[in-house]
């Protein structure tokens, strides 16, 4: 068998080979407070516009991309090293990606939205094509040749007559000192163009095929580090206290109460308060030890149960009116039959594996931040603002966290450490208990979706509304760099400043007479809130897409339609269609004009399919579903994803991304909930906030991939998580003649839904 | 504080530490190992399994003092990459990490499950391994890596 082998250049080498690496004391590595400048002498500024920013050639040849995205676990690691050995000419395993470290790469917006190819890429890709440009040119121009005589392969630039040289003899551990044009955008849509045309999808050797991701085998072997795995010497371990009922703050602390803990000792400014220690599981111990006195409780929650009617109760503080067309309100009036429907959402955790980690070394006029987070150029920012000092005193690199999927508890720890190293001047290493990841964490938005249809003789749908009602997707905002935005900078007094948005379905539905809408209603508790809501992978999506993708299933029902022949019926994008086709036909779609079910016996099984767009991305899924009558148990047996982002660059990481999204997308729609009681999340631990099982594990997950060389590819980290609630619920509707209209579908709601049909 | 001897995927280790600690905090503050994974400190997840004597165990409940002239053995000890655990080829081989923090529950619990139970059926795995946690939803893939493994070890 093959041994398995980290191919890549690892930063640790990359870093070494340019002298900026230390080792400290505790044989941890550290990197020099220099790098934060550039890794070597005469590097041009760190900005957009130098190419130097993007691509090194090292004197080996071997190359190193800058990315200022990360990997958080979908393999964009090496479908961006493809993109970049493309450009270049150079082979797979030479190119290393240096991912989201603020001293060497620009600020591309982190992990968000899945644009880590769609617009991450970008830059990378002309980039590469124009330091490809430059090389070409310099050898030609040695050779006294056109540089169209020349030609690339693995690296090395030849011509006809044999001369050839390679590029680390051209350039290697040089700059190119050639400046790009910058398109002025900072984040997701920063882009730069040199003179070069990058290539044609026909001219790609190493896009469109499969390779392997590169972290899995450090991962697997216990050898690579995490930002759990930071140790900086001299660090203090710390356990933020977060109050035992949201409203709670701090009135008496006792801090006699931990002296039997040698070296623990209490943080505190204003409503911040933690524990400190040189080992960790003092910090732990003292922080259960300390005894506090907290302020009383003021019931800022509605009961839980009442959730839903709370929301639809609450004033509207602003109406997004996303598309119009037509009159509706009109149109409802000729109905001959009008048919309606309201869904339901839950707040749900992030629960990322592990609670979020950070250190923050913070120095009179620098410091150094570690973090897990999807956005370390935006934590820098934060990290700076909270410790007073300019960016680019502020030096953040990012490691391998324990799971992001958005704004999760990993924003909260950066300032913490950065709060925590400041009062105590010292390097600080927070991490959370599993609370810290569930209670604590920003919450993916509770909200309710009302549709309905005006539907004429015929059966023919002549108006469709859609609005939902809920909290913002933004009560905090997700790029964390403002400590106004994180526990610690509201519990030291930050003012918070929650923004009220959210978004509707995002189809194709060409209905003569159609509205989507979206209200949102104000945060439940303003400041430090357990419940405040932010980004949860594909925010709103499947919230959104629950609501609206059943109800039409619900409209093709009421007519009398297949699900599959109703979509096709009303869609007007052909790319929707096509997916919709592929996912039908790749499950063996059996056309029916209403539910197989329910059968006489134990166990009914059905199939459902959902349909939506995201950002460019089609994505049409057909789960097949198995229902036990007696325990209310529903099992998502399988489910076929048909997926168009355009041009595939690696179908194996493809398949991957997406096969997270289905099974992430089964566990939100059957067991995650958020509870809470008037004063306090519940749910604090995975006893109380459950998700997925390897027992509810689908047996198969089949796709249907649809690749297209002439369209830019978009992305695949979040799209078919919003088509899974749907296609589940439709499924079970299939299987059992009954709507289920609220997540999670646990057993308790589907007996009951079960016994009242 | 007490003076607690045992093994760490093989090497003697001797710690100076509060008895009552659990594993987790020696391998990882004490030793410096990177694995394995505080989750949740609670033994829900499985993110800090080591082998104890040959069981799967979490460290993050299990007292230090309970390990005294015991065997542990990390996931770094479990093999390495010239000679590796037949589950840690097939993770690498199917691919199977998403952020990966999990994976160490799961290659340990499974390699201390399959161990005793080689012939295990598709059903008796889910059953084996109910408990462990996989917030990326990888599921798939390691059932599919548990398989390729079992073939290994058949």
């Amino acid at each position: 068998m093959n041994a398995p082998k980290d191919l890549a250049l690892s930063r640790r080498e990359f870093l070494k080979a340019s002298g900026a690496l230390v080792i400290s004391s505790s044989g941890v590595v550290m990197m020099a407070e220099s790098v934060g400048q550039g890794t070597a002498a005469g590097k041009p500024p760190l900005v957009p516009v130098e190419l130097d920013s993007w691509i090194a050639v090292l004197p080996n040849g071997n190359v190193t991309a800058f990315f200022g995205k990360m990997d958080m676990g979908h393999g964009l690691e090496v479908a961006i090293a493809q993109i970049v050995a493309d450009e270049l000419d150079v082979e797979l395993d030479k190119v290393h990606i240096d991912m989201s470290d603020t001293a060497t790469s620009c600020n591309q917006g982190g992990a968000s939205g899945s644009t880590g190819i769609q617009q991450g890429a970008r830059p990378l890709r002309n980039a590469s094509a124009e330091a490809r440009r430059l090389l070409v040119d310099r050898a030609a121009q040695q050779w006294g040749v056109p540089a169209e005589q020349c030609s690339v392969n693995a690296g090395v630039i030849s011509i006809a007559d044999g001369r050839k040289v390679s590029y680390g003899e051209l350039i290697g551990g040089r700059f190119f000192n050639s400046k790009v044009e910058w398109n002025k955008q900072v984040g997701n849509a920063m882009d730069v163009k040199g003179r070069a045309q990058p290539k044609s999808p026909s001219q790609y050797r190493v896009v469109g095929k499969e390779f392997p991701r590169r972290d899995v085998a450090g991962k697997v072997f216990g050898t690579r580090d995490w930002v759990t795995d930071i140790h900086v010497p001299g660090m203090l371990h710390a356990r933020v206290i977060r109050p035992p009922h949201a409203t709670g703050t701090p009135l008496k602390v006792d801090e006699g109460s931990i002296k039997s803990v040698k070296g623990a000792r209490v943080v505190r400014e204003k409503n911040f308060l933690a524990v400190v220690a040189p080992k960790e599981w003092d910090a732990v111990r003292a922080a259960r030890m300390l005894k506090i006195e907290w302020s009383a409780k003021k019931d800022p929650f509605p009961e839980m149960a009442n959730l839903h009617e709370y929301i639809r109760s609450a004033p509207v503080m602003n109406t997004e009116e996303a598309a119009m067309k037509g009159n509706v309100a009109a149109a409802f009036k000729t109905a001959a039959r009008i048919v309606e429907a309201e869904y339901q959402w839950p707040f749900q955790s992030h629960a990322s594996m592990g609670p979020a980690c950070a250190i923050v070394d913070a120095q009179a006029d620098h410091a150094t931040l570690w973090t897990g987070t999807q956005k370390v150029h935006y934590a820098r920012d934060g990290v700076a603002a909270m410790l007073g000092l300019p960016p680019e005193k502020v030096h953040g690199i990012w490691a391998y966290g324990p799971g992001s999927y958005g704004r999760n508890d990993g924003g909260d720890a950066a300032i913490d450490a950065a709060l925590l190293s400041k009062l105590t001047g010292k390097p600080v290493r927070v991490q959370g208990m599993r609370a810290d990841g569930t209670a604590w964490d920003p919450k993916g938005p509770a909200c309710l979706h009302r549709a309905r249809a005006a539907l004429d003789a015929s059966g023919k749908v002549i108006a469709y509304e859609f609005v939902s009602k809920g909290f913002s997707r933004a009560n905090i905002a997700t790029n964390e760099s403002n400590p106004r935005d994180s526990l610690a900078g509201q519990e030291i007094g930050m003012p918070p400043k929650p923004e009220l948005v959210f978004s509707v379905p995002a189809e194709s539905y060409g209905f003569d007479n159609k509205r989507l809408a979206a209200e949102i209603i104000g945060p439940l508790l303003e400041r430090s809130s357990p419940l405040r809501t932010s980004h949860f992978r594909d925010p709103l999506g499947p919230e959104i897409q629950f609501g609206s993708e059943q109800f039409i299933d619900e409209l093709a029902a009421a007519t009398g339609e297949d699900p599959v022949a109703f979509r096709l019926k009303y869609v007007t994008a052909p790319r929707d269609a096509a997916v919709i086709r592929a996912a039908a036909e790749k499950s063996n779609w059996q056309a029916r004009p209403g539910p197989k079910g329910p059968k006489a016996g134990d166990l009914m099984s059905g199939r459902g399919i959902a349909y939506a767009q995201r950002s460019g991305t089609l994505v049409a899924v057909v789960a097949e579903v198995e229902v036990e009558r007696k325990t209310g148990r529903v099992w998502a047996k399988k489910f076929t994803v048909a997926h168009d982002c355009g041009l595939i660059i690696n179908p194996e990481g493809l398949r991957y991304a997406i096969e997270g999204n289905v099974v992430q997308g089964i566990s939100r729609t059957l067991f995650e909930e958020v509870r809470f009681d008037r004063n306090m999340v519940t749910s604090v631990d995975w006893n109380t906030y459950p998700i997925l099982d390897i027992r509810d594990t689908p047996q198969t997950i089949d796709f249907a991939l649809i690749n297209r060389p002439e369209v830019a590819p978009s992305g695949a980290g979040e799209p078919t998580m919003r088509v899974i609630p749907a296609a589940i619920a439709n499924a079970f509707f299939d299987a059992t003649g009954v709507r289920m209209r609220r997540v999670p579908m646990t057993p308790e709601r589907v007996k009951a839904a079960l016994a009242k049909a | 504080m007490a003076k607690i001897n045992f093994a760490v995927d093989g090497k003697p280790v001797t710690v100076d530490v509060d008895p009552n600690m659990p594993l987790l905090y020696t391998l990882r503050d004490d030793l410096k190992m990177k694995n394995p994974h505080f989750g949740c400190g609670l033994a829900q997840c499985g993110a800090c399994t080591v082998h104890l004597d040959g069981e799967a165990i979490r460290s993050c409940v299990m007292p230090v003092s309970a390990v005294k002239g015991k065997k542990v053995t990390t996931i770094y000890g479990l093999g390495t990459p010239e000679k590796p655990h037949p589950l840690q080829t097939a993770y690498v081989q199917e691919q199977v990490p998403q952020c990966g923090y999990c994976l160490n529950g799961w290659v340990m619990t499974a390699a201390a499950y399959l161990k005793k139970n080689p012939k295990a059926s598709d059903a008796d795995l889910r059953e084996g391994l109910s408990g462990l946690k996989c917030r990326c939803g990888t599921h798939v893939s390691i059932m599919r890596a548990i398989k390729r493994a079992q073939q290994q070890l058949a």
